[in-house]
């Protein structure tokens, strides 16, 4: 805690804070690691941030279970390690994990689908924490209903663990897509987008109003090379997500490394190019009509 | 002539510099390589990671002609993690990050904790009358290393040590804090006006 010269208060835990972090991680890629190892990997690579988990979704999907929280010891064991931020997962509605990881010290909370739910009609009410919250979307309603629980940045959900990038681009098409139809649309159109979406109104008046959402929109779910770096970003997303893409790959340095190089250069070919080259074989990748499990489908 | 100000754009947070920058009447350009540093009267390095654009400046081989630029006087303005690829030392970074050292600070990463720990606070600034809101992220802290660094802002911490964090050095600004993720233009107005 620290107090201005001036002698006035300083505040924690505010709206600016917890965004603005958010805004730091833009045009980075934050890696998926289940171990201390894993995560000086990634930061040695280039990542902005790591994100704690118990197992990657590749893993997840292949044994099945109920998906949790990571241990305590195994997140500090990875704070100990790296300088970048440590991110980590609490299941949907899991408020106490949450608790957990906030007085764990974690720079933010993943409220994410692909762990376990343990809540089927309630997210955790994200503006009771100083903690900030990343939530995933497959539409513009359930990213704006996330953000109404207080949610500081929105990563549309893809599938992830299948290595295939065909739901990330479906749903921040249809993120991005809304978004420019709204600004198209009229004040009384807008209460009818309110409804159709199930979303507040002033959120919809506000993301007509500036043709954004007013959290970050990073990508996640099925990114496996730099080229699906480089189609997310320019999409429109702000930065990626990368879960089992790297250390289900047969050379997970070099890949996470190209990964951020595309993340940066992504409106130039030729240094995608260049980056993509000789990384041996990519994870390997699940196509979305033979999954037994779509964990986009979790979250209300 | 509006001046022609260089935004670092490899990662973190340049499209609020460039916002910042273009409101007050500068030309904007966004720095990915070394090409893109042809004919610039300043550049702003934004927060971010700066380890990831420590390594970025690296592969993207923007570091060496960067550095030359500020050898020879290119005015500089840094905020977070700026503040650390322009500082003399690193004190807690990592044993391959590179910095230019253009300012004579040493700096300590997170010197003021981990994200729950980040805040907001009104800060007295020298030669500003009213205060600025500073928005201070895992936010990094100055140590003084060299007499000719004014410090133009500082906060104290609850144990009653006083942090600088926002110094000068000839045409060289550093800040810990974000005046990118506010609406009040007066720290880049005083860039601009000190070019």
């Amino acid at each position: 805690m620290a107090d201005g010269t001036n002698g006035s208060e300083s505040q924690v835990g505010t709206v600016r804070v917890k965004r603005g972090l958010a805004d730091m991680l833009r045009g980075g890629v934050i890696m998926d690691v289940v171990t201390p190892a894993e995560a000086k990997i990634a930061e040695d690579a280039g990542a902005v941030a790591v994100m704690a988990l118990e197992r990657v979704p590749a893993d997840i999907r292949r044994d099945g279970g109920v998906a949790r929280m990571s241990d305590p010891a195994m997140v500090e064991g990875i704070q100990e390690v790296v300088t970048i931020p440590v991110m980590a997962k609490a299941r949907i509605g899991h408020f106490a994990e949450a608790q957990i990881l906030q007085s764990l010290g974690v720079d933010y909370v993943d409220e994410s689908e692909v762990l376990t739910p343990a809540d089927e009609a309630h997210h955790i009410d994200k503006w009771s924490f100083t903690v900030p919250f990343v939530c995933g979307a497959t539409n513009l309603g359930e990213a704006l209903r996330r953000i109404s629980e207080g949610a500081c940045m929105i990563r549309s959900k893809g599938e992830a663990g299948t290595g295939n990038i065909v739901e990330a681009v479906r749903h921040l098409r249809s993120i991005l897509g809304d978004i420019r139809k709204i600004t198209q649309a009229d004040q009384a159109e807008l209460f009818d987008w309110a409804k159709q979406l199930q979303a507040p109104l002033g959120l919809v008046q506000e993301v007509a109003e500036t043709g954004c959402l007013p959290v970050p929109m990073f990508c996640a779910g099925g990114i496996a090379t730099p080229a699906d770096a480089s189609l997310v970003m320019q999409l429109g997303a702000e930065a990626v997500f990368v879960g089992s893409g790297i250390f289900k790959s047969e050379d997970p340095a070099p890949r996470a490394k190209a990964i951020v190089e595309a993340t940066t250069h992504f409106r130039d070919p030729a240094m995608v190019a260049k980056a993509s080259r000789g990384l041996g074989d990519a994870m390997p990748g699940l196509e979305i009509g033979e999954l037994e499990t779509k964990l986009a489908e979790r979250g209300w | 002539m509006a001046p022609t100000i260089g935004v670092l754009a490899l990662q973190g947070a340049f499209r609020e510099h460039t916002a910042a920058l273009e409101k007050l009447g500068a030309t904007v350009c966004q720095v990915r390589l070394p090409e893109d540093l042809l004919g610039l009267d300043a550049i702003v390095i934004p927060g971010g990671e700066s380890t990831t654009i420590s390594m970025l400046l690296e592969s993207s081989g923007t570091f060496e002609p960067l550095a030359e630029l500020l050898t020879n006087g290119l005015p500089a303005l840094g905020t977070c993690a700026g503040m650390i690829l322009l500082a003399k030392e690193v004190l807690d970074g990592r044993p391959d990050q590179k910095c230019f050292a253009k300012i004579g600070i040493a700096v300590r990463r997170n010197a003021f904790g981990r994200q729950i720990a980040s805040f907001e606070t009104n800060l007295d600034i020298k030669n500003l009358a009213e205060p600025f809101p500073g928005v201070f992220i895992r936010a990094p802290g100055a140590l003084i290393l060299e007499p000719s660094v004014e410090v133009l802002s500082s906060v104290k911490l609850d144990s009653g040590e006083e942090v600088p964090v926002f110094c000068r050095q000839g045409n060289v600004l550093a800040t810990s804090f974000h005046p990118e993720l506010t609406d009040d233009l007066r720290l880049h107005k005083f860039f601009l006006e000190h070019l």
